[in-house]
């Protein structure tokens, strides 16, 4: 089944996918040191409920959830040695050391969960054990998400399996060999948001993958699933692009999802559910494409959340020496995070580590004015003017950012890609962002200010009111007694 | 070129002078700005500190004095530059710098009460002009650092000189990537 | 083991500016040789005259606003500049004018706004427009095509239409003068042809994209083909627009100067068709043959309005 493509922009890239995936998933052992960061990839921090020394199993709860921050377990068993400041892949930011003692103890009461005898809020209730969260890389926890979709009536569950950046092909190769998987996970999470129908996307260029997941659906035989396939044109995996791709409807700005009877979740996110109801295992492991120039033995890799990248490029046969790497990249090649250093350790979000050689990043030219060529405006997915944004950057034009639609950028990158000039133009919007951001928290400061200031003279006023009236009050009853009292 | 050609030609040009130099007159008075949405306008791009580093009694009666010709562009230190061009943008003047003479450009402050040696005298409760000293007579006091806005009007009227001003902790938060694949 | 770190994204296409002027002047190259089969070894002069004083004035103008010459010389904009002005200008030009036009193009046309990236009017235009005015004798000397080198006269097929129908000549009258070809005025038929397979070159390499030169020839023929067909008598038709004077040249090269042009799509197709339009207004009634020099400046004057009302609708608004 092909879907109605409707996309503005974009660009078709190499996909540089084949090598990782010449070889099935490699499982990769348990990392002696484990280091799991609260800030999982959402921004937010999981409150710490243990102390160094504590002694912890697979499956023991590290840090509760809160807010966008989804419940941490430990992968490992042995003992709590630090919670302390370490390099991530968002930067330094507090993780929680485990030492391992080998044994991979299971903490006892992990059970497996009769998902379809519950009612749909005792299994979100449930799966917030679990520490789903989104593996797509914005690791919100799935639970809360299922839920507000839930309360807004939602009728579409979409499964993201487009991947549509080059070098990533971590969901790729879950699809091809562990589908079935996918498929109950995301028969759990119908059950859990209470959408009608699910439709798994897909991008062209994964027939393996299309033909596996068929396989699967045949299997489980449920009617409400579908796939649906688009073209492989990056970036159309974006939450908002694939679903004005798959169902036409487009979402409004500041609005999540939800709003126009979606949710989406990563493919990668369903297979975590399906592990977590079928052995109660909370979220510890996830596919990690490890590739590039600069690493031997690109491969795909189960790594346990926590393990440092330098063990995964290991375990690929390490850096190649006669290729120097230029970047290691935590993502892909568009929007991926440069890593200062192999030290960061796998989160739930994290779907590929990019060991670039300077062959497989070509150098940026000098950069030069912008010749207002348009290249960049038809490039954008999103229908910006990149072009009118730069130069109202440059000038600090705020009104003129506003107009633009800087609040819409999705930081994409399409528009360097393509500038003749070669300005790097998302750099420009994402420090113009931050400026926004932080000049419209000085407004609302200003704002309430203002607001406080206002009430304190209409007190002081009232006072005074007050004041003289009691003054001239005493002042007739004086009156008034001497009067009488002549 | 001589008086026949020479005199319809002076006669249209000035013709068309009174009338244009007429129209734009009337013009003038019809579309003249609301003098009240002008000070709207220039109060809502002051910081609100309400100082009085300006010599005027807070944010709203310079923005008045401003709208009205009587004070220039250039006084507002907490609001530096940024604002200085602000105000001239919004005129169409030319951005002046602050005038140093009404004060110093500094990174946002607040205020902090050093609870250990605060008496509750109750003195710089009246002063601040957003209420943001919480406290009572004979209690020890403290400033609602959320509210503060640095203004150091505070300042003055303690006797046992017990608010120091520090500076302010960050407003933004991290912006999150926008591309994550859900 | 440590990295250096860089912001995303990162990877790029790999063009630049450099390359895409190349390929600008390569797209060139048939305009020129027909000119040259046509007139003589005279275009190639006056290319090379323009080449140099443009690469002299650049160099000039970033020395006195006190910038790296380097990097600009070699970005190829300002050659592309001073060789479509060089193909603009008649054949016959002494190289001194164009020399001088060159020059005002490159100092006052481009670095007087602030350098690349910053002028509103096309340069070349504005050197081929400060030309006409001050010197319209040479300016509008074209030589009749063919060997015999005697054979000089005044005017274009556009001139010679526009003063026959005014003496009150039929079109089928005029159009038998020695001027016309079988499409358009003789010998410039076959530089429009050159400059559309230069431009169709462009386009296919997407140097170019499709909105501005579209808009602009529909613009112009349009209006053509609508007034040949009310009154043939007193206009040309649409074809005959198409195949004179600077009208391909301008679709294809000078029009789709990205800098003074409008930048999104629907602007691009507006201003295309403004070009277009106002061509064949002082075609047809204006004091000059050739309109597009004047039509494009003029357009270039409504750009910013052009990219105010035309902003595309962003994913997500309604």
């Amino acid at each position: 089944m092909s879907a109605r493509p409707g996309l503005r922009g974009g660009l078709r890239l190499e996909s540089h996918k084949a090598r990782p995936l010449q070889r099935s998933v490699q499982p990769m052992p348990a990392p002696s040191m484990a280091v799991l960061a609260l800030d999982q990839g959402s921004g937010e921090e999981a409150r710490v409920v243990v102390e160094p020394g504590t002694r912890v199993r697979v499956g023991t709860c590290l840090a509760v959830g809160r807010g966008a921050a989804a419940d941490l377990h430990s992968p490992v068993s042995g003992e709590v040695r630090a919670v302390e400041t370490r390099p991530t892949a968002s930067g330094p930011g507090t993780c929680i050391v485990v030492a391992s003692d080998g044994r991979d103890e299971r903490e006892p009461g992990l059970a497996p969960l009769d998902w379809s005898a519950l009612d749909g809020a005792t299994l979100l209730e449930r799966l917030a054990g679990g520490g789903l969260a989104g593996f797509g890389g914005a690791a919100f926890p799935t639970a809360g998400k299922l839920a507000l979709a839930r309360a807004a009536g939602v009728e579409l569950l979409l499964l993201n399996g487009a991947e549509c950046e080059p070098w990533i092909c971590c969901d790729d190769a879950l699809l091809r060999e562990r589908a079935s998987d996918v498929v109950l996970g995301t028969r759990v999470m119908l059950a859990a948001c209470g959408a009608a129908r699910a439709t798994i996307a897909l991008e062209d260029d994964k027939p393996e993958a299309r033909a596996a997941l068929e396989a699967a659906l045949a299997d489980a035989g449920d009617s409400r699933l579908e796939v649906v396939v688009l073209p492989a044109v990056f970036p159309l995996g974006a939450e908002g692009l694939l679903i004005a791709a798959v169902t036409g409807r487009e979402v409004p700005p500041g609005a999540l999802p939800p709003e126009v009877g979606v949710v989406c979740q990563n493919v990668g996110t369903a297979a975590a559910v399906a592990r977590y109801v079928s052995e109660g295992v909370p979220a510890l492991t996830r596919i990690v494409t490890v590739t590039g120039s600069g690493v031997r033995q690109p491969a795909n890799l189960e790594a346990r959340i926590g393990t440092p990248v330098a063990e995964l490029v290991a375990a690929c046969g390490g850096y190649d020496d006669t290729l120097p790497a230029a970047r290691l990249i935590a993502g892909g090649s568009l929007t991926g995070r440069a890593l200062a250093s192999d030290a960061v350790p796998v989160t739930k979000g994290l779907n590929c580590v990019l060991v670039a050689t300077a062959a497989d990043l070509p150098v940026r030219a000098a950069q030069m004015p912008c010749i207002r060529c348009g290249d960049c405006a038809a490039a954008c997915p999103v229908g910006l003017l990149p072009q009118q944004l730069h130069r109202a950057a440059q000038a600090d034009d705020r009104a003129g950012l506003d107009r633009f639609g800087l609040a819409d950028c999705i930081e994409c990158g399409c528009c360097d890609y393509v500038c003749p000039s070669a300005i790097p133009l998302t750099a420009g919007f994402r420090a113009a962002r931050r400026r926004q951001l932080i000049h419209e928290a000085e407004r609302k400061r200003a704002a309430e200010a203002k607001t406080r200031y206002e009430r304190h003279r209409r007190r002081l006023d009232d006072q005074a009111d007050a004041e003289r009236r009691a003054f001239e009050e005493a002042r007739r009853r004086a009156r008034s007694d001497g009067a009488g009292g002549d | 070129m001589n008086a026949a050609t020479l005199l319809p030609a002076v006669g249209v040009a000035a013709g068309l002078a009174v009338v244009l130099g007429a129209a734009l007159g009337w013009l003038a008075t019809r579309l003249r700005a609301d003098p009240d949405s002008l000070v709207e306008r220039l109060d809502a791009l002051l910081p609100q500190t309400q100082c009085g580093q300006c010599q005027y009694p807070g944010c709203r009666p310079y923005a008045v004095a401003i709208a009205r010709g009587e004070a220039d562009t250039d006084r507002c230190p907490p609001g530096g530059a940024a604002t200085a061009r602000a105000l001239a943008t919004l005129l169409g003047r030319e951005p002046r710098p602050v005038d140093p003479r009404y004060g110093e450009t500094r990174p946002p402050r607040v205020a902090v009460i050093d609870e250990t040696r605060c008496i509750g005298c109750a003195l710089c409760l009246p002063v601040c002009p957003v209420d943001a000293i919480v406290g009572a007579p004979r209690f020890v006091h403290t400033v609602i650092e959320a509210q503060c806005t640095g203004c150091e009007l505070c300042l003055p009227p303690c006797p046992v000189d017990c608010i120091a001003l520090r500076p302010s902790p960050g407003t933004a938060s991290q912006p999150r990537a926008a591309t994550a694949s859900a | 083991m440590e990295f250096p770190t860089s912001a995303s994204p990162h990877v790029v296409a790999g063009y630049t500016v450099p390359r895409v002027m190349f390929q600008v002047l390569l797209a060139l190259t048939p305009v020129l040789a027909v000119q040259v089969y046509l007139y003589g070894p005279g275009p190639l002069w006056l290319v090379a005259v323009a080449c140099v004083t443009a690469l002299a004035c650049e160099a000039l103008a970033l020395a006195m606003r006190r910038r790296s010459s380097q990097a600009a010389l070699r970005d190829g904009s300002v050659l592309v500049t001073a060789a479509l002005l060089a193909l603009a200008v008649p054949p016959l030009l002494p190289w001194w004018l164009l020399a001088f036009g060159t020059a005002f193009a490159v100092l006052i046309g481009k670095h007087a706004y602030g350098g690349l990236g910053q002028n509103p009017f096309n340069p070349a235009m504005v050197g081929y427009a400060v030309l006409l005015v001050s010197f319209p004798l040479e300016m509008t000397r074209w030589p009749l095509p063919g060997p015999e080198w005697d054979a000089l006269t005044g005017a274009t097929a556009l001139d010679a239409l526009r003063t026959g129908l005014r003496q009150g000549y039929t079109m089928q009258e005029v159009r038998a003068g020695a001027e016309f070809g079988r499409l358009g005025a003789a010998g410039s038929e076959w530089v429009n042809v050159a400059a559309l397979a230069g431009g169709a070159y462009l386009l296919a390499r997407r140097i170019i994209r499709w909105q501005i030169p579209v808009a602009m020839l529909a613009g112009l023929a349009v209006p053509a083909a609508l007034a040949h067909g009310l009154d043939p008598g007193a206009h040309p038709g649409a074809l005959f627009h198409l195949a004179s004077g600077a009208t391909m040249l301008g679709a294809f090269f000078i029009a789709t100067d990205p800098v003074s042009a409008a930048t999104s799509d629907r602007g691009r197709l507006l201003y295309g068709a403004g070009i277009g339009l106002v061509t064949w207004i002082i075609r047809s009634w204006g004091g000059y043959p050739d309109g597009v020099a004047f039509a494009v400046l003029l357009m270039n004057l409504t750009v910013p309005l052009l990219d105010r009302v035309t902003v595309p609708r962003i994913h997500g608004h309604p």
